[in-house]
């Protein structure tokens, strides 16, 4: 040991330095390298979304637009009714945050703190829906809608939606109301409060972290959700932002400018999300992953 | 106080609307869909009980490549757990020991799993285009040319083109939850064993994954699951297509729904759908055991 240290006074601490030094270089060389592969296709949707065909075709398929042709967005907004799609989206998917927002904070707030005896019964019940793939209920869905005439309309997809909101939400609500001390309800019932008053006033504002939580899941969910949307409207008027954005693609097979411009204008609010609430997007869909 | 919170009306109030909805949307239509498969259906005129005989029809008489759609989605099981996985981990357990820009990779990566799967079949969908696709273009710029392909327009990549661009959606995801796991481990148990002189491969083999058991569980419950489920990517980007090279249950249950009106066969393929999905999820739990006592 020591006659080691003797002979390479200087070479040993210095190679083992520069060896950590290379490893470390190639950790943050391979780590950029993903990342590039990550996000390399975003940008380069990002780039043709301004080009038009002449451009692409012509040969400048990787390079910056020559002209960067802001008429790709406003095509895709007025002739390709991304507009449309996109108010659609924004309708059902706020109807369908508000709706199970309320339904959930009240549902969980029985389950939790009322007193009733089938309390376990029913959460067990509502959680069973966690295991259930929505391609069940598909057709015995469209089935339903056809028959009360509610194929086409805002309805048949919230209210799809806001079923499949429920066992997440009431899994993520009920463990978050059983860390809440009892003290404010009880001094709100000496008060004279109501058990109303008691949920609006005292239980929703404690929930709030919660809810958001439960909500940007939801939101996850609903703004991307394919298969009702393609199935349960066929109206241009109607459609959400994928199902128009892919029957815009299939119109227009060529023209990748709009599309790019479509595509572009869909991701937006999503990102926009994410890059303000990025932590709070990445923990609620780890607690999303707790069910399994 | 108990008066208050035993009241029997609001209880009714608050819980009965979430039931109504839950039942009729989500429990029923299970056992509708259980019914409709015994049923030789087009959804119009009157259906015709045949007993098991879809489920005859999804195996023996096998006409429509489901056997087919099957044998790929355990293909791509097998691709998303031996491959995506790993590079997952490799990527978490990087970035939970602590790197410059931790947060920055951490969220760039996770960047695809919010995008809608719509832009991303789209995305890709340019990315292999023959003529003007990034992937042959940036092939013929690096003197790959030869390799440039039609992509998913060749029967015989088209399946790995399309798992190709369902792991890169996904990694950021399993990434990210076997993340968050790595780093709820204590830094005392790596100062221990650190004074014992062990090195960063033997940490992460000794304590961090063992540790990480529960949600390596999960990721290859969700990774087995979402590959019988997959739907989406592959419904966008080929639909099943070339001839039937990437079809997957799902896709053929939805053709044969609604562009063949046979209720009965599809319904079949969808309680086949889930048994498949429960019986992974049975055996997954049980070769992983029980969870480490922590």
């Amino acid at each position: 040991m020591e006659s080691n240290v003797m002979t390479v006074p200087q070479m040993n601490p210095k190679s083992k330095f520069s060896f950590k030094t290379t490893g470390k270089a190639l950790l943050s060389l391979a780590l950029a390298a993903y990342a590039i592969i990550q996000v390399y296709p975003l940008f380069w949707l990002l780039l043709f979304s301004f080009k038009d065909n002449n451009e692409i075709f012509g040969g400048n398929v990787l390079g910056l637009p020559e002209v960067w042709r802001w008429s790709n967005y406003t095509s895709a907004l007025t002739t390709g009714d991304v507009g449309v799609y996109f108010i659609n989206s924004i309708i059902v998917t706020a109807a369908t945050i508000l709706l199970s927002s309320v339904m959930l904070a009240a549902t969980s707030y029985a389950i939790v703190r009322m007193y009733w005896k089938l309390n376990n019964l029913f959460l067990t019940y509502f959680l069973i829906g966690l295991m259930v793939p929505i391609h069940a209920t598909l057709l015995p869905l469209f089935v339903i809608l056809r028959n009360m005439h509610m194929l086409n309309t805002y309805w048949s997809l919230i209210i799809p939606y806001v079923a499949f909101a429920l066992p997440m939400g009431i899994f993520i609500l009920t463990g978050f109301l059983n860390s809440i001390p009892r003290e404010l309800e009880e001094a709100a019932c000496i008060d004279g409060c109501s058990i109303y008053k008691i949920f609006g006033k005292i239980i929703i504002p404690l929930l709030r972290p919660a809810l958001a939580t439960v909500a940007i899941f939801t939101y996850m969910n609903t703004w991307n959700e394919l298969m009702f949307a393609n199935t349960f409207i066929n109206s241009e008027k109607l459609k959400t932002l994928t199902v128009g954005i892919m029957s815009l693609a299939g119109q227009h097979t060529t023209d990748w400018g709009p599309i790019g411009a479509g595509l572009v204008i869909a991701t937006i609010p999503t990102l926009l999300i994410y890059v303000l609430l990025s932590d709070q997007v990445q923990k609620s869909l780890i607690v999303g992953s707790v069910k399994g | 106080m108990q008066n208050l919170l035993g009241d029997k009306k609001a209880i009714f109030l608050f819980v009965f609307p979430t039931f109504l909805v839950f039942t009729v949307i989500i429990i029923l239509p299970i056992f509708f869909s259980g019914y409709y498969s015994l049923l030789e259906w087009d959804g119009f005129s009157n259906g015709k009980f045949i007993g098991l005989g879809n489920y005859v029809d999804l195996f023996v008489n096998n006409t429509d490549g489901f056997t087919k759609g099957v044998k790929n989605s355990i293909v791509l099981a097998i691709v998303s757990v031996g491959i995506q996985l790993p590079i997952s981990l490799l990527l978490a357990l990087i970035l939970a020991r602590g790197v410059k820009f931790e947060k920055l990779y951490r969220t760039v990566y996770f960047i695809p799993v919010i995008i809608s799967t719509v832009v991303i079949g789209q995305l890709w969908m340019k990315i292999y285009h023959p003529n003007y696709g990034m992937l042959n273009i940036i092939l013929n710029k690096i003197g790959l040319g030869f390799l440039a392909n039609e992509w998913i327009g060749n029967t015989q990549t088209a399946l790995g083109a399309v798992f190709v661009a369902l792991l890169w959606q996904y990694v950021g995801y399993h990434m990210l939850l076997m993340y968050a796991s790595a780093k709820s481990i204590s830094t005392e148990i790596y100062e221990a064993a650190k004074i014992d002189g062990a090195n960063e491969p033997t940490l992460a083999l000794k304590i961090t994954i063992p540790l990480m058991k529960p949600i390596l569980r999960v990721c290859v419950v969700f990774s087995v699951i979402g590959s019988f489920k997959a739907f989406d990517l592959i419904y966008v980007l080929t639909n099943g297509g070339p001839l039937h090279a990437t079809e997957v249950p799902t896709t053929i249950m939805y053709t044969s729904i609604f562009a063949k009106y046979q209720y009965g066969y599809g319904s079949a393929m969808a309680i086949f759908i889930i048994v498949e999905c429960l019986v992974a999820t049975v055996i997954i739990q049980r070769m992983f055991g029980k969870d480490p006592v922590n």
